[in-house]
């Protein structure tokens, strides 16, 4: 501890928490940071691959919004994310770490394809609609209710148990996708009732996917509301937040752990009845596609709010889908667009850091100060 | 009084918080071989502007003179090269070693692993100011005021010879507060520099030579005590007259609402922490609740508010309005709420039992009653106009009814609560500690309402640590001592010694057993 030493002064950097930054501001350092990333992006696309970054990305773009057909299938891909994000949120909101999403919408698909294949061409339709739908809604409200039951009376812990039933609904997808072989050999469902359309959902307007669309549009306003203004939705947000307070307001804890969670898994099976009855009509284990997972980021990305989880789900989508077809068109290595992905994703959330942090440099400060003392 | 060197100068210090500005232009001298308290109400910077000093904090403008020679501190490891140690309100010793081994805990310097000469060491220190301390003796088994001991000698043993101390006798009972006091002398006629930050008006004029005072983040001046009186420190800190008596009237129309019949309650680790407890709680009163910080005062309230079970005895409410009595042993708070009984409680923990922190005042408000109505939506309009009034009434210092109650200050936010429980209109309240970290401003509001709250004829109980105040506010004093209890006085007619020795007298009886 030298005299010397003690003579520089003030930290170079400072990180201070911030108050709340103002709306239009924090958006545009979400803006900056996309922009900030692209760059970044570009000089990463050069390196690796020598292609212009900006034929890279007109190819991503294109990818997503090439033809009136591809913007149909990403506004598609976006409503079952978001679909899935929304079901995931409330148990979030409640600080119960679901992570079986994935196995709660893959048995909801699995009981639409079993009322599809057993009922599709004998029931009339609108007994068909409901009995599909009410069968994949209960299936999925079971799969998550039954982690959410072990956690409330045993105290157990939801993470490990929602991740293994995961695995439970994969392998009873493969018991019964051996079991309604079709055609036989194939090791896959096929396409179920091709020729009578049984249970398919109908199209609006000559577009296929509508339908989902709208069915999840209205859901999105349906748990913004719920969550925002429905005493449940307080209930489970006290309960997220302490459990202490809830106790000694009285809230029945265990009793709202597993309501949230049946909520949670009744939407994760109109997820699955979307899937098979409005678009796949078939059924694999890999029909959610990891969904599952990304829909939790989705949630915290959008700290719960549904209408920007509209926008969060849109921007993966518009990521993943981009990537791909930049793996094709381009002939690029799968790797190259996921680490386009990943270096994206990194500065959508690291900027959080600025949003809530303020950064200080003290450099020229320092200087200054000297100038006037000499 | 002949000047003595400058130990620690502080000038122009200003820090920021965003954009709440902590501390404003502070400037500050400590003379070796001086005690200076610094005062001021919670949130004017107190503590802030000492950890500046103990290198937590780097301000934003101004500068620090140890000796004469400005200089920077950094970090803390700065602050003990410069010989400053800092001992904070909240202190954490690790429980499974001994007092010497976390006296060591941290230093780089060689022969730290030489446990017997440390030893040696902490005796000399302990011998040269008198503290009471057995170096080998594990922290699991001590009391708090012996970790504070520990704390302290830590910061002598790295040669500290200033001494910053926040809020050091807020965890202690009167005798402890006593003998910390002799020990600071010492190290004062050693010629140390003593920092101490406390609300207690009394211990400044007992124990310091000048106070500085803080309001609102700026200084406002350094007097001697010599000088001084409560009325005078009062009105500097909060820049106005302040009524330092808390009306207390004689009981009216007492009658009995609440009796707790020999309660025995073991917690989850199967200790005892309820011992046959038996006691009335009289309406148009208020009961006291003393004893040392965790003698079962939090499991007695918890108990009666239906949070924790208990394993034998009885608790019985008597109904004002139908003059039923009602069983309230095993009931959740909810179904005690359905039996009509109109229970408050302020827990101790308030952030984390009595309010959620990131939901906005308004939505705190909603706590206890948004299950009313049938509609399954919520009903916002009337926590909205209680949110208001109580802002309004209190003087909650907040930007806007929706801002997140964790971003208030502990006064502001135990406004919230107390507001909201008495809305609630109880027949039966049950405050724990709810002056605890309140500036005096907002403590004597609390000990008002309270006991408004009896004259309109609530049973107040009040649990509380502050001797000087149970005996000025309340009517009777139910001291507890390690779950049981050792006296229910008169709070007319009683000495603080005279509950000191309540609160520690069993303990050692019970340890001669």
């Amino acid at each position: 501890m030298s005299k010397e030493k003690k003579q520089h002064h003030e930290q170079l950097v400072r990180i201070s928490k911030r108050d709340q930054m103002v709306f239009w501001k924090s958006w545009l350092v979400r803006l900056a940071a996309i922009v900030l990333a692209l760059i970044l992006c570009a000089f990463v696309i050069v390196l690796i691959t020598g292609y212009n970054p900006l034929e890279v990305y007109s190819s991503m773009w294109s990818g997503t919004f090439g033809s009136a057909r591809k913007v149909w299938l990403t506004l598609q891909k976006t409503a079952m994310l978001l679909c899935i994000s929304l079901a995931v949120t409330p148990a979030y909101k409640m600080r119960f770490w679901n992570i079986g999403a994935e196995g709660q919408v893959l048995i909801g698909c699995l009981a639409t394809a079993a009322c599809m294949i057993y009922f599709g061409e004998s029931m009339p339709p609108a007994l068909l609609f409901p009995v599909m739908f009410l069968a994949s809604v209960a299936a999925g409200a079971i799969w998550a209710m039954i982690p959410a039951v072990f956690r409330a009376k045993w105290g157990t812990n939801e993470t490990l148990f929602t991740l293994m039933m995961n695995y439970v609904a994969m392998q009873l997808v493969s018991y019964f996708i051996t079991f309604w072989e079709n055609p036989a050999g194939s090791n896959s469902v096929g396409i179920i009732n091709s020729m009578s359309k049984g249970g398919w959902l109908p199209e609006l307007f000559g577009q296929k996917y509508l339908l989902n669309i709208l069915i999840v549009a209205v859901l999105t306003v349906l748990m913004f509301i719920y969550l925002k203004y429905s005493k449940q939705g307080y209930e489970l947000t006290v309960v997220g937040e302490s459990e202490n307070t809830a106790r000694y307001i009285g809230i029945n804890i265990k009793k709202v752990i597993i309501r949230t969670l049946l909520i949670s898994g009744a939407i994760c099976g109109i997820a699955g009845f979307m899937l098979v009855a409005g678009t796949d009509h078939t059924i694999s284990t890999n029909t959610v596609g990891g969904m599952g997972f990304t829909a939790i980021m989705v949630s915290w990305l959008a700290k719960f709010n549904p209408i920007v989880m509209t926008l969060a789900s849109f921007l993966l989508t518009f990521l993943s889908r981009g990537a791909g077809e930049i793996a094709t068109a381009l002939r690029l290595n799968q790797s190259v667009s996921d680490i386009l992905t990943g270096i994206i994703l990194f500065f959508i959330i690291g900027c959080e850091f600025f949003i809530n942090y303020k950064v200080t440099f003290h450099f020229r400060a320092r200087s200054h100060k000297k100038e006037v003392r000499e | 009084m002949a000047e003595k060197p400058v130990a620690i100068e502080l000038k122009n210090i200003t820090k920021h918080f965003g954009s709440v500005v902590a501390n404003h232009q502070v400037c500050l001298k400590v003379h070796e071989g001086e005690i200076l308290s610094i005062l001021g109400e919670n949130g004017s910077g107190k503590t802030t502007l000492m950890n500046m000093i103990a290198g937590i904090y780097y301000p934003d403008e101004g500068q620090i003179f140890v000796k004469g020679e400005e200089v920077s501190i950094r970090s803390p490891k700065d602050a003990f090269d410069l010989k400053i140690g800092m001992i904070h309100q909240h202190f954490k010793p690790v429980d499974v070693l001994s007092a010497a081994e976390n006296i060591v805990l941290g230093l780089k310097e060689k022969g730290r692993y030489d446990l017997g000469r440390v030893t040696e060491e902490v005796r000399r220190i302990s011998a040269k100011y008198n503290f009471e301390i057995d170096p080998t003796k594990k922290v699991y088994e001590m009391s708090v005021s012996e970790k504070q001991t520990i704390e302290i000698i830590k910061v002598l043993y790295r040669g500290a010879e200033v001494l910053i101390l926040d809020e050091p006798t807020a965890v202690l009972t009167p005798q402890e507060t006593q003998k910390l006091f002799a020990i600071l002398r010492n190290m004062r006629d050693d010629g140390k520099a003593i920092i101490i930050i406390t609300h207690k008006l009394n211990e400044v004029l007992s124990l310091a030579d000048r106070v500085a005072v803080l309001r609102k983040g700026e200084y406002v001046d350094t007097i001697e005590t010599a000088g001084a009186n409560e009325a005078i420190l009062a009105e500097m800190m909060v820049g106005k007259k302040v009524a330092l008596n808390i009306a207390r009237s004689e009981p009216k129309n007492t009658q009995d609402r609440l009796t707790v019949h020999s309660i025995n309650c073991i917690n989850r680790e199967g200790v005892k922490v309820l011992n046959d407890i038996s006691f009335t709680a009289r309406a148009g009163e208020i009961l006291g609740i003393a004893g040392i910080a965790g003698s079962g005062q939090r499991e007695l309230l918890e108990t009666i508010a239906g949070l924790q079970y208990i394993n034998s005895g009885e608790i019985v409410y008597h109904d004002p309005k139908t003059g039923k009595d009602e069983d309230l042993c095993h009931k959740t708070p909810m179904q005690i709420r359905e039996l009509g009984v109109r229970l408050s409680f302020v827990p101790e923990d308030r952030l984390g039992m009595g309010l959620v922190g990131n939901m906005d005042i308004v939505d705190n408000m909603m706590l206890r009653s948004y299950q009313k109505g049938h509609s399954m939506f919520l009903k916002r309009k009337d926590p909205r106009t209680l949110a208001q009034s109580i802002i309004e009434q209190l003087e909650v210092v907040t930007p806007s009814a929706a801002t997140p109650v964790r971003r208030l200050s502990g006064g502001n936010v135990q406004k919230v609560l107390v507001g909201r429980e008495i809305a609630a209109s109880p027949t039966v309240i049950m405050a724990a500690y709810p002056a605890r970290g309140l500036d005096i401003n907002s403590s004597y509001t609390i000990y008002n309402l309270l006991s408004q709250q009896k004259e309109n004829g609530v049973a107040v109980i009040f649990v509380g640590e502050d001797l000087d105040v149970l005996i000025e506010l309340c009517d009777r004093i139910l001291v507890l001592n390690s779950g049981r209890i050792t006296g229910i006085v008169d709070a007319r007619h009683v000495t603080k010694e005279e509950i000191g020795l309540l609160m520690t007298k069993t303990e050692e009886s019970a340890a001669n057993e």
